[in-house]
């Protein structure tokens, strides 16, 4: 499957998955294509970040699941200090499944777990992602809650992680 | 000439950490995601940090506590020339403290004459001492060189009350290039105050300066530290005394060594 097919089916997937009139937040975050000897999809965390940097909600953890790869965890170095740590694996709706190299969309709706708990306040949404064998990277976005008109934030990763769009849709 | 090759041997047997080699206890790992696999460890004394190019060092003491608290015994201990090694069955979340530590009393006399010699556990001394010694002077030694391991989410760990040892008010397993850990000293479980303290990042064959970061404590024994930069430190402080804790003894040399490792941001 090429690219642009891809992202279209994940756009016709989540239009079809998301009511119209719900509140949102969603993420548009791109794995990049490599050029290593040896390549393995990156394990990748998402979370919504306090002030004070710690875990206001974990919003997608994505490891092997093939086998026992639980140990490899730590790796995501920020989000396992910050709470990963404290975070019993596998989690219902949180943990999946590595994902291949391309753009991937995720939707949280605001009026669901784990947002619907958010407190009003500034936060920050991180992606951080790390390879075996390969680096890490962690990418920031900040937004306020609750949403109240419509935002986006981009942010370009450098070796880990393509570019990263927040939409914030109210 | 012989004279003084004698008292060169004599203040080399009576003032060990003066001279000797730095001595450290290097985990593969300090971060373990979860109970049910293996950490091994490497203890040495040389003055590269972290090399085993000098000796080994010995595990007599060694002494692992669980995360609550439990002495449990590590697997495989070896003693080669260069390093002495072992390996530690991960089973609970938390911290888990390894360390090496001893007790140990070292005394030297003259019997009608000859200089004698001896180091053992303080409980030994009497049986170990003539009371006829004469010209004695006995020394407590107490050391400790230790590594923290987590397992999860860290654990409070409980200061044991004897000799040097480190407080971790930051948890020594939570440790980031460019943050400020907390930390503190206590001798006998009491603020060792107006300690210094050393703090030499590993690696150090591959620069030209020791680098050595060095600290005192305040009146409280409490000091701070600002990482430059991630990697494994080794802590060392010493104290000297006349407060031995052992019956019939006044002079005490108290060490304490730890290896800790801290992550990049």
């Amino acid at each position: 499957m090429s690219h642009s097919s891809r992202v279209f089916l994940a756009l016709l997937l989540s239009a079809a998955a998301g009511g119209a009139s719900a509140a949102d937040l969603s993420l548009n975050l791109e794995i990049p294509n490599l050029p290593v000897a040896e390549y393995h999809r990156p394990y990748v965390a998402i979370w919504v970040e306090n002030p004070d940097q710690s875990i206001a909600a974990n919003l997608a953890v994505w490891y092997n699941l093939r086998g026992d790869h639980t140990k490899w965890l730590p790796d995501l170095r920020q989000w396992w200090r910050r709470g990963g740590r404290d975070l019993k694996v596998p989690a219902d709706g949180l943990t999946g499944a590595t994902r291949p190299v391309g753009q991937h969309i995720l939707k949280f709706d605001a009026a669901a777990e784990p947002l619907a708990k958010l407190p009003p306040g500034k936060y920050a949404i991180v992606v951080e992602a790390v390879r075996e064998v390969g680096g890490r990277e962690a990418v920031r976005l900040p937004f306020e809650w609750p949403i109240k008109a419509t935002k986006r934030e981009t942010a370009q990763g450098t070796k880990e992680l393509g570019a990263v769009a927040l939409s914030l849709n109210p | 000439m012989k004279l003084s090759i004698a008292i060169a041997a004599a203040m080399l047997a009576f003032a060990p950490a003066a001279f000797a080699a730095r001595a450290w206890v290097l985990p593969s790992q300090t971060i373990v995601a979860r109970a049910g696999g293996w950490v091994t460890f490497d203890a040495a004394s040389s003055d590269d940090l972290f090399s085993f190019n000098q000796g080994a060092y010995p595990l007599d003491g060694l002494a692992v506590t669980t995360p609550d608290g439990q002495p449990v015994t590590p697997q495989n201990v070896s003693k080669g020339r260069t390093r002495s090694s072992f390996d530690l069955e991960i089973r609970a979340p938390g911290t888990y403290r390894v360390a090496v530590a001893g007790d140990l009393v070292m005394a030297r006399w003259e019997e009608e004459g000859k200089p004698k010699r001896w180091r053992g556990l303080p409980a030994d001394m009497a049986a170990n001492i003539p009371a006829k010694a004469e010209k004695l002077e006995v020394e407590q030694n107490q050391r400790r060189v230790e590594t923290f391991v987590t397992v999860g989410a860290p654990t409070a760990l409980k200061p044991t009350g004897v000799g040097l040892e480190l407080v971790t008010d930051t948890h020594p397993n939570d440790l980031y290039a460019g943050e400020t850990a907390k930390f503190q000293f206590l001798l006998d479980g009491k603020p060792a105050g107006d300690l210094e303290v050393e703090i030499v990042a590993g690696g150090t064959r591959y620069r030209d300066s020791p680098d050595a970061y060095l600290v005192k404590t305040d009146s409280k024994g409490a000091f701070a530290v600002t990482w430059p930069a991630a990697g494994f430190y080794w802590l060392d402080a010493a104290v000297t005394d006349e407060n031995a804790t052992v019956p019939n003894v006044k002079k005490r040399r108290a060490l304490y060594n730890a290896t800790l490792e801290v992550l990049p941001q």
